[in-house]
């Protein structure tokens, strides 16, 4: 009989030891680990595994928020579906000011190769892979080993634990390129063609890798799948302070006292993970906005501080969950320089393909860096305005551009003197 | 070319998939861990062991940070100048950088010993600033000074 675990608060980083290496396979299936794996084998069908995820209100934690459950339901499934399918988790993590995908990889990479098998039994894939960000050094080493080790026990590969069910994971390394977080970008490359997005639809879930239906995961969202299958919908559910599922992994970077990422519960407030858990400002220091959830979300600003940090109210005050992890916009930092920082980031890793997004972004950089220097020009706002229309949702190929556009046109609202302290006084107007 | 070894490794990695071409970047990743950088000739010799073109095989190339079509230092310094290192003051370690190397971002040192780029966030933004010297990440720089980043650099002959 296995022994019994009682279901933990912070299910996802419970297993890790800040600065130490992670559990190998013996630790982890002594700490419970491999258990919802057996169960979902041995006691679920596919569909079951299916519905209990979606019952959960997981939702991706990647940045779209899709929910979890309702994506691997659109696979085609049942006797007339395509015999190969795929499950990719997406551990491309390269938005600027996320690190928590890393932390769980690093930390515990059964727990993510549990989830992953989970995952893929439920929609009927026989083989996945881990696209990794290629700066990730030490989290693929881990990982690879990890891979090693459940193959060697029968977690991976033909017949697992008896039951049947076949699944190979790989692991792929990439190379350095934002877009390819972007999951259409992400499929094209992982069949080694420049890694453009795909037009939409037919969606992955039909038709992406090698023209297969094809679900694209984050990291963090299935390494919520073993907990969920494990101790069940209302133990999960009861985590959040909210009405979708589950803990997060928040995080906070900037001028702060202790920056760091910690799992709190859906829902749980700025103003507590940024006072109580990132030790507040540092001294001196004013937070006059914050990014909550990295580079391609919209500013909010001291009054959303007592929001619960979950999909719907962020939402609800102009921006968006993302990844979770906050940065903090301090009163002695340069908003006009931040935000250039910020769209160089976007004009360089624009993949080129569309021409909003290739020429707009640039141009949107050059007028930051001539506001920042004190030389911009009467207009250069309303152009900045236009821009962030111009390469908003539905004028662009992807959500790479709008994404660039979201810190723009919420700085724009909230910080507008900024950005008129950057406008040179013509000389006709200077006093004589 | 490829050498025999490159062509094995190469081999193992094309069982992962489907078709030939998806193990690109893992071969010129492959044939950069040899040599340290990918030239001309290495991407005419991918296309052949890929059943690609040469154009494809660089279409790829070319649109990765680290992947290098030119030579460079022995060791490649790449510098996060994303947002979280940018507030907490990767210029001043640039700047440091740049002094005590004597070079430019994009440059390599006279002794062919580094290569300073600059890269996106590296994920690690709790600890910024932050840079990557090989596979190395080196992290809370903010203090760094010239003493320190001597001692960092000695790891590295």
């Amino acid at each position: 009989m296995s022994q019994k675990f009682s279901p933990p608060d912070k299910p996802l980083t419970e297993r890790i030891r800040p600065e130490h290496a992670p559990f190998d396979i013996a630790e982890y299936e002594r700490a419970g680990g491999y258990q919802a794996l057996r169960k979902a084998l041995r006691t679920m069908a596919p569909d079951e595994v299916v519905g209990q995820v979606k019952d959960a209100g997981l939702r991706g934690r990647g940045g779209a928020g899709f929910p979890t459950g309702v994506k691997w339901g659109m696979v085609p499934h049942g006797p007339g579906a395509p015999k190969q399918k795929y499950l990719i988790a997406n551990g491309d993590e390269m938005e600027p000011g996320t690190f928590k995908d890393r932390l769980l990889l690093e930390g515990d990479p059964h727990q993510f190769i549990e989830g992953m098998t989970i995952a893929a039994y439920a929609i009927g894939a026989s083989t996945g892979y881990l696209f990794l960000r290629g700066e990730y050094f030490l989290a693929a080493e881990r990982v690879q080993q990890a891979i090693d080790q459940a193959r060697r026990r029968g977690f991976l590969g033909r017949n697992i634990q008896g039951s049947g069910f076949d699944f190979e994971l790989h692991l792929h390394t990439s190379a350095g390129r934002y877009i390819c977080g972007e999951e259409t970008a992400l499929i094209n490359a992982l069949e080694g063609r420049r890694a453009i997005p795909r037009a939409k639809p037919p969606f992955p879930t039909i038709a992406g890798l090698f023209g297969k239906p094809t679900v694209v995961n984050n990291v963090e969202t299935l390494c919520n799948v073993p907990h969920i299958i494990q101790f069940g919908v209302d133990w999960y559910k009861g985590l959040s302070k909210t009405r979708n599922g589950g803990t997060k992994l928040y995080g906070v970077s900037g001028k702060v006292v202790h920056p760091g990422a910690w799992e709190l519960p859906l829902g749980t407030s700025a103003r507590e993970i940024i006072d109580e858990h990132a030790g507040g400002m540092r001294a001196g220091l004013k937070l006059r906005g914050f990014l909550p959830g990295g580079a391609s979300t919209d500013f909010l600003v001291p009054e959303h501080l007592d929001l619960p940090m979950d999909y719907d109210a962020i939402a609800a005050a102009g921006s968006r969950l993302g990844t979770g992890t906050l940065i903090v916009l301090d009163d002695q930092t340069c908003v006009i320089g931040m935000l250039r920082n910020l769209e160089h980031f976007f004009a360089q890793e624009s993949c080129g393909w569309c021409t909003p997004c290739r020429d707009g972004i640039p141009w949107a950089e050059k007028i930051l860096i001539e506001l920042e220097a004190g030389r911009g020009r009467p207009g250069d706002l309303d152009l900045l305005l236009q821009q962030t229309r111009l390469l908003g949702p539905g004028r662009t190929f992807c959500a790479h551009a709008p994404g660039a556009m979201e810190p723009l046109q919420s700085a724009l609202k909230h910080f507008r003197a900024d950005f008129e302290a950057g406008i040179q006084t013509p000389l006709t107007e200077l006093p004589a | 070319m490829l050498s025999r070894e490159e062509q094995a490794e190469i081999e193992t990695e094309l069982q992962h998939y489907e078709q030939p071409q998806a193990a690109t970047i893992e071969a010129l990743k492959i044939v950069q861990r040899h040599r340290g950088w990918v030239s001309d000739e290495a991407v005419i010799d991918l296309a052949e062991v890929l059943h690609s073109s040469t154009a494809a095989i660089d279409s790829v190339a070319t649109f990765y940070n680290l992947i290098y079509r030119q030579p460079v230092g022995r060791h490649v310094i790449h510098l996060c100048d994303s947002v979280s290192c940018w507030i907490m003051g990767q210029d001043r370690v640039r700047r440091l950088l740049q002094q005590r190397l004597g070079i430019h971002m994009g440059q390599t040192s006279a002794d062919q010993r580094f290569t300073l780029l600059p890269t996106v966030c590296l994920g690690t933004c709790d600890h910024a600033p932050a840079m990557l010297i090989g596979r190395d990440t080196h992290r809370d720089l903010e203090s760094l000074d010239p003493q320190r980043l001597d001692k960092l650099l000695e790891q590295y002959p």
